[in-house]
């Protein structure tokens, strides 16, 4: 197919659709989210009645029948108002509901995907282990085998949704029969005894977003709680980190264009030297070099998503995506921040919070070191 | 039961509006939306929709090949299908032309009720609903902030200065609301999607039985003489304060005060 910019119409009433939600029902209530660390049940419910959560999925297991293009486009809308609530959708879908949906049996998606995927319920991915992070693969949560059972021990770090009134269970790696390299995935329910879900810790953004650890303590779940093939639980999670690169750079794009919005409107607003400081040169450039940071982001999301559309090969392209993108999404906030002068470093406009809620971009899904490393691999360079 | 919603396609209220050499609205320069008077009326259709069974929804729309964007907005709250009428020789109609042209594509419609938006945001005229019950002899209830259908009566809470109405009529019945009648929902993404396979039956002038010597910006029975942009708001008054409190708290007290706030 030949080169288009152009998003069907569906895409583009979607995104109007998201962008109106967002404005009507998430800016008002951002920052009081964000000061008192409140994960709202009820917007995610109402986006979930829009079908947001279940975008990717077929209508047969209570998705909405959309793409992962459109997914990302949801997530960059919502993330352009609230990045706390960005994440929780993205979580949600790209790591809660996409494991069950790629590597369940016929029968697991239907016990576990529609009430995720109407935004109902929601999981948790179970991969960062306390001395894991980029290491991902050393990992020592173990599952042994008894008999049509597993027993779990172990625990995890930094899961998203693991913990809010509504999450329903968490999709882990564990070893599986003391073989470090045989990774088994396994869905756990919240209400497993012996799984203990963590306090959440003290961020330093991301406030209204769920953040746990975990613990596994004789954990037994039955076999038919393990999810695609023995062995394949390490791969089959990268894979999933994969596309959850092109959702990063979404929301990272999101955190950019909403940084544009409020400095252009407060460069109109605030004078100083005898007229809007949008007329300082010093101002408008900088402006001006977000919104050229956002769009080429956005072109380079929009390229991965399109690819992973098209069945082709995207990992070398979502990882350009993810750390362009997250990287420029600390370099906006940033500057955001310092177009809005002292009020930049207070909570009363939303690019003090834009600040807060950009470094773990850079961070979390692949850390941009990661993404070098994958690109480098890609160009064929040397493993160190 | 079957309920028709007229909409119209208007340019966002938040763009900056322009108008062509003719003195009609530029609507190609501007993003163009579904009337949000409008949303209210599809709103209120749904939910007689929903505690009616059976009920069928349909949007009616006049407008040019674009306004199939308005028409698939409007499916996607969950109508059932749509009628639209596309003519070149519409263009430049007035309410009156416009309130014909909707009765003419109803006349071999069967429906019980239609439901409309009080006024679009664009000419903001108020009269389609009065004239269109008019041209179908049908009874109106206009400015409706409630709206109940008991069998072959709707019955309505009409919004008046200091107080309002209740009123009823026999269906079919046109009726128009105002926005204190309920807060709009949002499409979902699947009514975006099923949006697309709804069915939308394009009329032309004379399949609604008129012709272009009796509609049109020429045969409009009002003609738009001027168009004056509103002037740049003023500065407002700025109080000074001489350090004491006393001189700006007075100065702001007789503010209130001439404008009876106070």
């Amino acid at each position: 197919m030949s080169i288009s910019f152009e998003l069907r119409p569906e895409q583009e009433e979607l995104r109007r659709l998201v962008r109106q939600f967002a404005l009507d029902k998430v800016a008002p209530r951002a920052e009081e989210m964000n000061h008192r660390g409140e994960f709202p049940v009820d917007l995610v419910q109402e986006m979930g009645a829009l079908g947001l959560f279940g975008l990717p999925f077929p209508e047969e297991y209570g998705g909405s029948g959309g793409t992962y293009f459109d997914l990302c486009l949801a997530i960059e809308e919502i993330g352009r108002v609230d990045q706390s609530l960005g994440i929780t959708l993205e979580a949600g879908v790209g790591l809660g509901a996409m494991p069950i949906w790629k590597f369940g049996t016929e029968e697991q998606r239907r016990r576990w995907l529609p009430p995720l995927a109407r935004g109902e319920r929601l999981a948790g991915f179970g991969l960062t282990e306390p001395g894991g992070g980029s290491d991902a693969g050393a990992l020592r949560t173990r599952a042994l085998q008894d008999g049509d059972t597993w027993v779990i021990n172990g625990s995890k770090s930094f899961i998203t949704n693991a913990g809010t009134d509504i999450s329903d269970f968490v999709t882990i790696t564990a070893v599986t029969n003391q073989d470090p390299r045989e990774i088994t995935n396994f869905v756990v329910p919240r209400d497993t005894p012996g799984f203990v879900v963590g306090g959440g810790y003290r961020k330093v953004g991301w406030h209204a977003s769920d953040t746990r650890d975990l613990a596994f303590d004789d954990v037994v779940v039955p076999a038919e709680h393990q999810l695609g093939e023995r062995g394949r639980g390490f791969a089959n999670f990268l894979s999933i980190l994969d596309e959850g690169r092109i959702a990063i750079a979404a929301l990272a794009v999101g955190l950019i264009q909403g940084c544009v919005d409020e400095c252009v409107r407060y460069a109109h607003e605030r004078e100083a030297f005898g007229k809007p400081i949008g007329g300082h040169q010093a101002v408008a450039f900088k402006i001006a070099d977000m919104q050229a940071a956002a769009e080429l982001a956005r072109n380079q999301w929009w390229h991965a998503a399109w690819l992973m559309e098209q069945g082709r090969p995207f990992k070398r392209q979502a990882s350009i995506a993810k750390l362009y993108a997250t990287e420029a999404a600390v370099t906006a906030a940033r500057e955001a921040c310092q177009v809005f002068g002292g009020y930049g470093f207070t909570t009363e406009y939303p690019v003090g919070r834009f600040y807060q809620d950009a470094k773990i971009l850079e961070i979390g899904e692949g850390t941009s070191e990661v993404q070098r490393m994958l690109i480098a691999r890609d160009l064929g360079l040397p493993r160190a | 039961m079957r309920i028709i919603c007229p909409v119209k396609r208007v340019p966002d209220t938040a763009a900056k509006k322009a108008v062509e050499p003719d003195l009609t609205l530029d609507r190609d320069g501007v993003e163009a939306v579904l009337n949000a008077n409008d949303e209210w009326s599809i709103e209120e259709a749904l939910r007689i929709k929903e505690r009616t069974p059976g009920t069928e929804v349909v949007v009616l729309c006049v407008g040019p090949e674009q306004a199939q964007q308005t028409i698939r907005k409007a499916l996607s709250y969950g109508l059932d299908g749509a009628i639209q009428v596309s003519d070149p020789g519409i263009s430049g109609s007035d309410a009156s032309g416009i309130a014909s042209i909707v009765a003419g594509a109803l006349a071999d419609e069967e429906f019980d009720l239609v439901i409309m938006g009080n006024q679009s945001s664009d000419a903001r005229t108020m009269l389609l609903p009065a004239m269109l019950a008019e041209y179908l002899d049908l009874p109106a209830l206009t400015y409706c902030t409630k709206l109940d259908i008991d069998g072959d009566t709707v019955r309505a809470e009409r919004e008046m200065p200091g107080g309002h109405q209740v009123v009823e009529a026999k269906l079919p019945a046109v009726v128009s609301v105002v926005e204190a009648i309920n807060e709009p929902r949002y499409p979902s993404f699947k009514g975006i999607m099923a949006a697309k396979s709804k069915p939308v039956v394009v009329k032309d002038l004379q399949d609604v039985g008129l012709d272009a010597e009796m509609v049109g910006l020429e045969h409009a029975w009002t003609q738009v003489l001027e168009v004056t942009p509103r002037p740049p708001r003023q500065a407002g008054d700025k109080v000074e304060d001489d350090g004491s409190g006393t001189v700006g708290a007075k100065a702001l007290a007789d503010f209130l005060v001439a404008r009876k706030f106070l």
